[in-house]
């Protein structure tokens, strides 16, 4: 296939991926919503009053972008990790196997319904925000770029959790036992400044931490890491996790007999 | 120019199980061709070699002279695979599945729409367009599947089991298709089935697999002529109560209207009806046995075709 139809192929699996998680938008987009909602009433409103300010920022201002971030985080990777799984256990990952598309297009394809959700509900999640903060966004451009790098990233974490997976426990698991508590440990709540030793140095290992940190950099101009740093780790963890499913897609684990 | 040229193609699964042990089987360009074979004989393992599921251990596989490892890509776009589970997505639209199929072969959008209409109109379901692939009968979710398979025009349509559970009226509505495909649009159709009288009625070429191996490989006209004798339905003017007895023949009485004939290939069939005449028994009609092929693989294989290899 030329360069046109692989761009073809690649814009036909974004929109199958993108009309999957729109034609059940009561389910994927309107939970974390109200889940953020209840956060902002409960952490922001009710306790954030008597927290009063972290990092020279209102409680709830603070919280914000944190929560905006772990929206997008845990979206795109439950996008990809149930469509792909999914695609394995009814075997319709056949009709892309079958087809020329380059392992490159698929991965690519799978990545970006993955960015397609996590996006759509952290802006979702955001206006949300803007509902209980007075939020103005301190710098545009790194905001996107972190939220797309985000999504990119943990988009590719979902397909690689799927490939592997053979229950549906398997897809689960890391969700449950790794992600959520590296969110909740990488500062959506806290500034690690509050943390006593050791927990403050073993947090810098948390790779979540440099994320939501620049993004709270980008909206509210906070940050406990080094952008530049939180940056580099992102382009290398999207690079790595690239290559390593195109590297496991053409050597056909999990999928080719 | 040959549709496919495979050989000595070997597949060992981790498990040890060797599926495949070395396989060489061509098909003409044009041609209508069954690869028979009981269960567990290797002929989905073959099917999945060359439509990319599965990864051969050892061998050579080629379409329309482009090597499968070397030219993937090329080699997947001129294979249109129908495979025997249904393994479309349920919660989509029929329409979408077909459209989306072409999309990932790089069709154009409009391309895909016209040709999507296109064939859900030719296969009978037009009028489910818009319906849920999983609201389908079991007919019409393996007309789905013929569908997708054709809907980046394939030069080659491999089907695995296509009748597998579809009733004798769809069925037949499906070898006609099938039939028109092969001699209007030149498509190369290479089909495994349990059903004889499917490969008898539609195939031109028959090649029959056991235990990973190809153990014969003709022309149809050619394998049935090996057949010793020919067997043939007699429905009779009146019925009888005993089969009359005629000496070189054997004849059965299926029911008191209707016998059964089993000659020698090349015997006269003129001496039988003077013989069966003057026992007094008049035929109206004669037909062939369609278990022609049933008897033909139980003489090379020494199996019916659904024992286990």
């Amino acid at each position: 296939m030329n360069f046109v139809q692989q761009m073809r192929a690649l814009w036909t699996l974004l929109e199958r991926e993108t009309l999957r998680f729109v034609r059940i938008w009561p389910q994927t987009i309107i939970p974390p919503m109200v889940t953020t909602a209840l956060y902002f009433i409960i952490f922001g409103g009710l306790i954030g009053v008597r927290v009063g300010e972290v990092g020279g920022v209102p409680y709830m201002d603070f919280i914000a972008p944190g929560l905006v971030l772990m929206a997008v985080i845990s979206n795109s990777y439950a996008n990809v990790v149930a469509s792909f799984f999914s695609a394995k256990f009814q075997r319709h990952i056949e009709e892309l196997m079958v087809s020329p598309m380059s392992h490159l297009s698929l991965i690519l394809g799978f990545m970006a319904g993955g960015m397609a959700r996590g996006m759509a509900v952290g802006v979702a999640v955001a206006l949300i925000a803007a509902l209980f903060t007075d939020l103005s966004v301190h710098d545009w451009g790194l905001a996107l770029l972190v939220m797309l790098l985000t999504s990119a990233v943990f988009s590719l974490a979902g397909m690689l959790n799927a490939i592997f997976a053979k229950t549906f426990d398997d897809i689960s698991i890391v969700p449950t036992f790794v992600l959520t508590p590296l969110t909740y440990l990488g500062g959506v709540f806290f500034s690690i400044e509050l943390l006593p030793q050791p927990w403050r140095d073993l947090s810098l290992f948390n790779p979540l931490l440099y994320m939501i940190n620049a993004f709270r950099q980008a909206v509210i101009g906070v940050s406990d890491v080094p952008v530049g740093l939180a940056l580099g780790l992102l382009f290398a963890l999207f690079f790595v996790l690239l290559a390593a499913c195109v590297y496991i897609l053409r050597k056909g684990w999990g999928l080719r007999g | 120019m040959h549709a496919l040229e495979i050989n000595g193609l070997t597949k060992t699964y981790g498990s040890g199980t060797k599926a495949l042990d070395g396989v060489d089987l061509t098909v003409a360009a044009g041609d209508f061709f069954a690869l028979l074979g009981p269960n567990g004989a290797g002929k989905t393992t073959v099917i999945s070699t060359l439509a990319s599921l599965v990864t051969a251990t050892a061998g050579e596989v080629r379409v329309f002279g482009h090597d499968l490892l070397r030219e993937r890509a090329k080699v997947k776009g001129m294979v249109g695979l129908v495979p025997q589970e249904f393994n479309f997505n349920g919660f989509v639209p029929v329409q979408e599945i077909v459209r989306q199929q072409a999309g990932f072969y790089g069709v154009a959008r409009r391309e895909a729409s016209e040709r999507t209409a296109y064939l859900l109109e030719q296969l009978g379901l037009a009028d489910k367009a818009t319906a849920q692939a999983r609201q389908l009968s079991g007919g019409m979710k393996r007309r789905l599947m013929i569908a997708r398979a054709l809907a980046h025009r394939p030069s080659l349509l491999v089907l695995d089991e296509p009748t597998a559970g579809v009733d004798v009226e769809l069925r037949h509505g499906m070898w006609e298709f099938l039939t028109r495909l092969n001699r209007e649009e030149g498509v190369t159709i290479l089909l495994t089935t349990h059903y004889l009288e499917e490969a008898e009625a539609l195939c031109r070429h028959v090649a029959i697999i056991q235990r990973g191996k190809i153990v014969v490989s003709a022309p149809m006209r050619e394998l049935l002529e090996q057949l010793p004798e020919e067997s043939f339905v007699l429905d009779l003017v009146e019925p009888i109560a005993h089969a009359p007895t005629i000496p070189g023949v054997r004849l059965s009485l299926l029911n008191p209207g209707v016998l059964e004939l089993e000659v020698r290939r090349g015997q006269p069939l003129d001496q039988v009806f003077a013989a069966l005449h003057a026992a007094g028994v008049r035929v109206m009609s004669l037909r062939n046995k369609s278990n022609r092929l049933e008897a033909l693989f139980i003489k090379l294989t020494g199996h019916g075709v659904e024992d286990k290899a």
